[in-house]
């Protein structure tokens, strides 16, 4: 199958800066890919150089065209949502709004009544709260309202940026759970950085360790899961 | 008692000029987080094109839309000309070019129109309406009609249509915002195109009092910024509130209390700032952010 993104010496750079060195990586389509490292490897650089919010070097394609040197906005419409660190929440407006956000940049607008139902379903609490302002809701709640403004955008690609961060490992384990569910119903092919690599080996089909802006090392990720220098620094047993 | 309620209504009619020009300030500051000093002179060279246009014998309502068309365009090109270099800088760095832009305006207006005061025609009839003993100026009810009719528009475009939501997004939350596929420079200028369309209605509607001049916008953006600071800089009906409150406080101040009259009138709105400040600086209707962290 062939490649849905696929970055080649991927380099980006804060003022002088430079924080990736010239990554290579892929997330087949329909899978789930992760990639994994410490505190300051630079996982959320390289979902930010993918979508060109950083200064970057190299090449990025998605589905077979280039992207780098495009604008956020237009790589946004090319069906690749990207629900940052920090989750990005509008915390002054509704729960609904946000959803309607997240469909803003939507080509094909036919399904949105029957999407917002599908949402509510996967996340029966943002229902509850959708006249809610969404800066009062709960860390968990809106790390879901994340994921699902995400989804609104109909996306081909999610750029999942360290869900677990700050939450309870029973949320945690739902929104994985849902992440699982989204990508086998709705084929959405997703790009997940986590320091939780345990979680993310489990979901995930494909691995990067990332090291200080290098991939040390990548490959299934029931391999990396198995393999001992792994185990000792990343999984903790 | 009927010198009560006259009082009120012409307090209400000039306090909807005070509303509108403060509705456009708090849309800039709701997009962007700068107050725009220049606005109300932005307002008063819309007006003078709209002099212009009626001089050359377009009829009034034409005119009237023709300038606001002008108005939003003229706005957004400002925004993108002037302002967008100066996107990223810091607060202060913008507010000085607003006030730069506050001196160009006046000086091209007083160039090209000179300084004399030119009269400036009310759309209303010029009879005054008289209800039981007391008689109210047409167009004084006319303003206030129009104030309300902006204030509702703007409140369903804000709060119904896609890019009135955008907009809000694009303020809030720039970077979210981009993930979103939102253009958020171009809802900057939206933004400004907006607020300068409704300073040039404010601009029509306090003409035909004040007269044509280059100033003219002086003392009533002042009253606009008192409007927006009682109402509170983040809330459209605040500062629509905040005008009629300050309009009328400072109608009933100045005809009740003797030692103020017309001359010590603005001081009435400066007062009125420092209070809220002191006492609720969000503002009557400003919202202070819920937040769980």
């Amino acid at each position: 199958m062939p490649a849905l993104l696929e970055a080649q010496d991927l380099e980006a750079q804060y003022g002088w800066t430079k924080v990736l060195h010239g990554l290579s990586f892929a997330v087949e389509a329909g899978g789930i890919t992760t990639i994994l490292g410490a505190n300051g490897a630079g996982k959320t650089t390289t979902l930010r150089a993918v979508c060109q919010m950083v200064k970057t070097g190299g090449q990025v394609r998605f589905d077979g065209g280039r992207i780098d040197g495009k604008s956020t906005e237009d790589i946004v419409r090319l069906g690749i949502a990207h629900t940052p660190e920090g989750r990005g929440t509008f915390v002054d407006l509704t729960v609904e709004e946000n959803l309607r956000l997240g469909a803003y940049a939507r080509r094909d607008r036919s399904g949105l009544a029957a999407d917002y139902a599908k949402i509510y379903e996967y996340f029966p609490v943002l229902a509850q709260r959708r006249r809610q302002q969404a800066g009062t809701l709960s860390g968990g709640e809106q790390q879901m309202l994340a994921v699902a403004r995400g989804l609104m955008l109909r996306p081909r690609l999610l750029l999942l940026d360290e869900p677990s961060l700050g939450l309870a490992p029973l949320v945690v384990r739902e929104i994985f759970r849902i992440v699982r569910a989204i990508n086998q119903e709705e084929g959405v092919s997703v790009l997940l950085v986590e320091q939780n690599a345990a979680m993310a080996l489990d979901l995930a089909d494909h691995a990067y360790l990332l090291e200080t802006g290098r991939v040390v090392m990548s490959g299934p990720a029931a391999d990396l899961k198995k393999d001992d220098a792994i185990r000792r620094s990343y999984l903790g047993y | 008692m009927d010198i009560l309620i006259q009082q009120i209504v012409s307090g209400l009619a000039t306090g909807g000029i005070y509303a509108s020009l403060a509705l456009a300030l708090v849309m800039i500051y709701q997009a962007t987080d700068v107050v725009n000093f220049a606005q109300g002179n932005m307002a008063m060279f819309s007006t003078y094109l709209a002099w212009s246009l009626l001089q050359a014998g377009v009829p009034y309502w034409l005119t009237f839309g023709a300038t606001v068309v002008i108005a939003f365009v003229g706005g957004l090109l400002i925004e993108r000309v002037v302002i967008r270099p100066v996107e990223g800088a810091p607060i202060l760095t913008v507010v000085i070019v607003t006030l730069g832009l506050l001196v160009i305006f006046t000086s091209i207006a007083g160039w090209i129109y000179s300084y004399i005061q030119k009269p400036f025609p009310s759309p209303f009839p010029s009879e005054p309406i008289k209800i039981g003993n007391i008689v109210f100026g047409a167009h004084d009810l006319g303003a206030i009609g129009i104030t309300l009719i902006m204030l509702v528009l703007l409140f369903l475009f804000f709060r119904y249509t896609t890019l009135g939501l955008a907009m809000r997004a694009a303020a809030q939350n720039p970077v979210s915002s981009r993930l979103c596929g939102i253009r958020v420079s171009w809802m900057l200028g939206l933004g400004w195109g907006l607020a300068a369309a409704f300073g040039a209605v404010a601009g029509m509607m306090v003409a035909p009092v004040v007269f044509l001049d280059p100033n003219m916008m002086g003392g009533i953006q002042i009253y606009a910024f008192a409007a927006a600071t009682v109402g509170g800089f983040t809330s459209p009906l605040g500062a629509v509130v905040g005008g009629f409150l300050v309009g009328v406080t400072e109608n009933l101040v100045g005809t009740y209390v003797s030692f103020i009259g017309t001359e010590l009138k603005l001081t009435v709105a400066l007062a009125m700032i420092i209070i809220v400040l002191l006492v609720k600086p969000s503002g009557l209707f400003g919202r202070t952010t819920v937040r769980r962290v």
